[in-house]
């Protein structure tokens, strides 16, 4: 291993940070405006969403799992939320109804991972079809539900400070509260022994289960102030967001900064790197105007790129290699 | 003589079919013949999804006028999944109660061509709704949509006027969709007899609110002083006017989009500003269109896949100024009408 360690800084965290600045030196050198601080806030902007709901994702994924219903839960429960507030339901009410429904879903979905045995991948696929369908099918009327005119969600939508927009905050915010759980609690160390080998961690005296049960809930709640942000911005909340790739999106972005699949490694930096790719990947594009097939193209051959230098780099052997890994 | 007495038997004749005639009309052979071609008769919508507005009309209209004529009305809901679709579609065709019309609102081009050939073999009518498909129908019912476009242009650049920037923005649906390439190839034809008037960027929003934010935020980031823009659905331009609310540039950019002429979707819209103008879809007289077709090819006495008819729904931009108290049909209290029975 030693020969290796000239190359420790470039693991896939590594690769991916550094694509992200040549990119970023490149726009800024070649596209007009690209720089302009209006247009760095915008970038921020339009991943905060994806990184706020990658952040809740990889705390689920470090510990070794993976959320697949949070797409259905941050579409579903705002529009619920919503639903309720347009046919005359009072305001803490329905934050409650919603707040319950959410907190069950996590801990429905934390339950039958940690108790029943059951794959996450399984499970939170199963609980997001179940939360898209309930909802769809009987508490709302329709795809997209609007934000009552001047209630607290509109407003937030039009809240700034030094003109950046309050997602942003959110987001910065999160983030660090995350980086603070994961780097100094003990909970937060512990998801790392839990991702990384939980057979051990349980026979260490970890209380794995019921820490997979809260990272679960701390996923479905992050998902919820997601939707929150989301219809806070649009004034309206579409479910048919649960179609569309955006799950992908929040997973290529914990991966591509680096977080294994396979759980016990990474950290908010990794969901800020591969972020920050995703975010001036796709602004450089808009800027230079290509067309939207195309720009999947240029995503998935990135992110290709990325693996395959780390494979490189990183060969697979009997050291590095976990009992469980993908 | 010979002539005299033809002409007689003729007037007595005549005389004779005069005094008939009153007993015909009141035994018209109209409303039989209409009930025995239409009663019973199985009418399926087969929409995108039924989540949005278009579809929910669409049902409503044609539900009430195929169940007042003894037929049923079914719709099927594939929730955008064009899998989902298809699968309906082949279930439908194969099930016992095959429908007799089949109405298609296509994702795409060809995704349900083949589906489609093989409802009509097995006899049933097939009408495209809204998006045309690469496929011969008894009947397509929906817009021209490069006539929508090109209404779209001529709106954009006069919400821009002569003194203005003449920069327009397009923000696209994707690049599959025909509704999307045919809005595009109008829009463009208008713009091509205006030289002073340029698209400075025309990304894609996938249908998506949240993405035609983020590249309406880009392009405004990039052309501040766009006069105009023109998002190709009402159900993700939400998005695009987040981004022009955000910029502070409301008032400044035109926006013009599309869509079904839903109350909340499009008139409270540019009764408000948020749009400038919207090219409405009459959606009742849409699915008039609908009801006459279905009630004809049902009477025609010919075989599925015979004919082929377009009808194309009269468009109009409406801009805030021509917005009238009919302008819009409203969803909610269609839902609550049909609640109340």
């Amino acid at each position: 291993m030693v020969g290796w360690l000239n190359f420790r800084g470039l693991n896939q965290e590594g690769i991916v940070f550094a694509i992200a600045v040549v990119l970023f030196v490149a726009a800024a050198i070649g596209l007009p405006g690209f720089i302009d601080p209006n247009n760095l806030v915008a970038i921020v902007r339009s991943v905060s969403v994806l990184g706020i709901l990658a952040l809740g994702m990889a705390v689920v994924i470090i510990g070794r799992g993976i959320d697949l219903s949070a797409v259905a839960i941050m579409a579903m429960s705002v529009a619920w939320y919503l639903q309720l507030l347009n046919t005359g339901t009072s305001d803490g009410l329905a934050f409650a109804y919603v707040l319950a429904g959410v907190l069950a879903i996590g801990l429905l979905n934390g339950f039958l991972v940690a108790y029943a045995d059951v794959p996450a991948i399984f499970v939170t696929l199963a609980t997001g079809s179940f939360v898209f369908g309930y909802v769809r099918s009987q508490l709302i009327t329709q795809d997209a539900v609007p934000v009552p005119q001047g209630h607290w969600v509109e407003l937030l939508g039009g809240l700034r400070f030094l003109d950046i927009p309050i997602e942003v905050f959110v987001f910065a915010g999160l983030a660090f509260l995350f980086f603070l759980f994961l780097r100094y609690t003990k909970w937060g160390r512990y998801i790392y022994f839990a991702g990384d080998n939980p057979v051990a961690a349980r026979n260490i005296g970890i209380p794995v289960r019921p820490m997979l049960v809260l990272r679960y809930v701390l996923s479905a709640f992050v998902a919820l102030i997601a939707g929150l942000l989301t219809a806070a911005s649009l004034h309206s909340i579409n479910t048919r967001v649960v179609n569309s790739t955006l799950l992908y999106d929040i997973v290529l972005v914990a991966v591509i900064g680096g977080i294994g699949l396979s759980g016990g490694r990474g950290g908010v930096r990794n969901v800020l790197v591969g972020a920050a790719l995703i975010g001036i990947l796709l602004n450089a594009m808009t800027i230079i105007d290509i067309p939207l097939l195309y720009q999947n193209l240029i995503k998935a051959a990135i992110l290709l790129g990325a693996i395959i230098v780390d494979g490189i780099i990183n060969p697979r052997d009997e050291q590095t290699a976990q009992q469980g890994d993908i | 003589m010979k002539l005299i007495r033809t002409l007689m038997a003729a007037a007595t004749a005549l005389a004779v079919t005069a005094f008939v005639a009153p007993t015909f009309a009141a035994d018209d052979p109209g409303p039989a013949a209409y009930a025995q071609a239409l009663k019973g008769k199985r009418v399926m919508l087969v929409p995108l999804a039924m989540g949005f507005d278009l579809a929910q009309g669409w049902a409503h209209y044609l539900k009430k006028e195929v169940e007042a004529w003894g037929g049923t009305f079914e719709t099927r809901d594939p929730n955008w999944v064009v899998d989902a679709g298809a699968q309906a579609i082949t279930d439908a065709i194969s099930s016992d109660t095959r429908p007799d019309v089949l109405i298609i609102h296509a994702p795409d081009l060809n995704s349900y061509s083949k589906l489609m050939k093989k409802a009509q073999a097995a006899g049933t009518y097939v009408i495209l709704v809204d998006n045309p498909a690469n496929f011969p129908a008894d009947a397509f019912v929906g817009s021209d949509w490069d006539r929508l476009g090109q209404l779209e242009a001529e709106a954009a650049i006069k919400g821009c006027g002569e003194n203005s920037s003449k920069k327009i923005g397009l923000v696209q649906g994707d690049q599959a969709n025909s509704s999307s390439l045919y809005q595009y190839a109008g829009i463009m034809k208008v713009l091509d007899k205006h030289p002073d008037f340029k698209v400075v960027a025309k990304p894609d929003s996938n249908w998506d609110a949240t993405t035609s934010r983020n590249v309406t935020t880009t392009m405004l980031q990039q052309n501040p002083d766009i006069c105009s823009i023109i998002d190709f659905w009402d159900g993700d331009a939400t998005g695009a006017s987040a981004a022009i609310r955000d910029a502070k540039l409301d008032g400044k950019v035109f926006l013009v989009t599309t869509g079904g002429g839903e109350k909340a979707a499009d008139c409270d819209k540019l009764n408000d500003g948020t749009y400038g103008a919207v090219v409405m879809t009459d959606l009742a007289r849409q699915s008039g269109d609908m009801n006459a077709i279905i009630k004809f090819l049902l009477q025609s006495g010919q075989p599925a896949g015979t004919s082929h008819t377009y009808i194309y729904t009269l468009e109009k931009a409406t801009t805030k100024a021509d917005l009238k108290p009919d302008s819009c049909w409203d969803l909610k209290a269609l839902q609550a009408e049909a609640a109340a029975k």
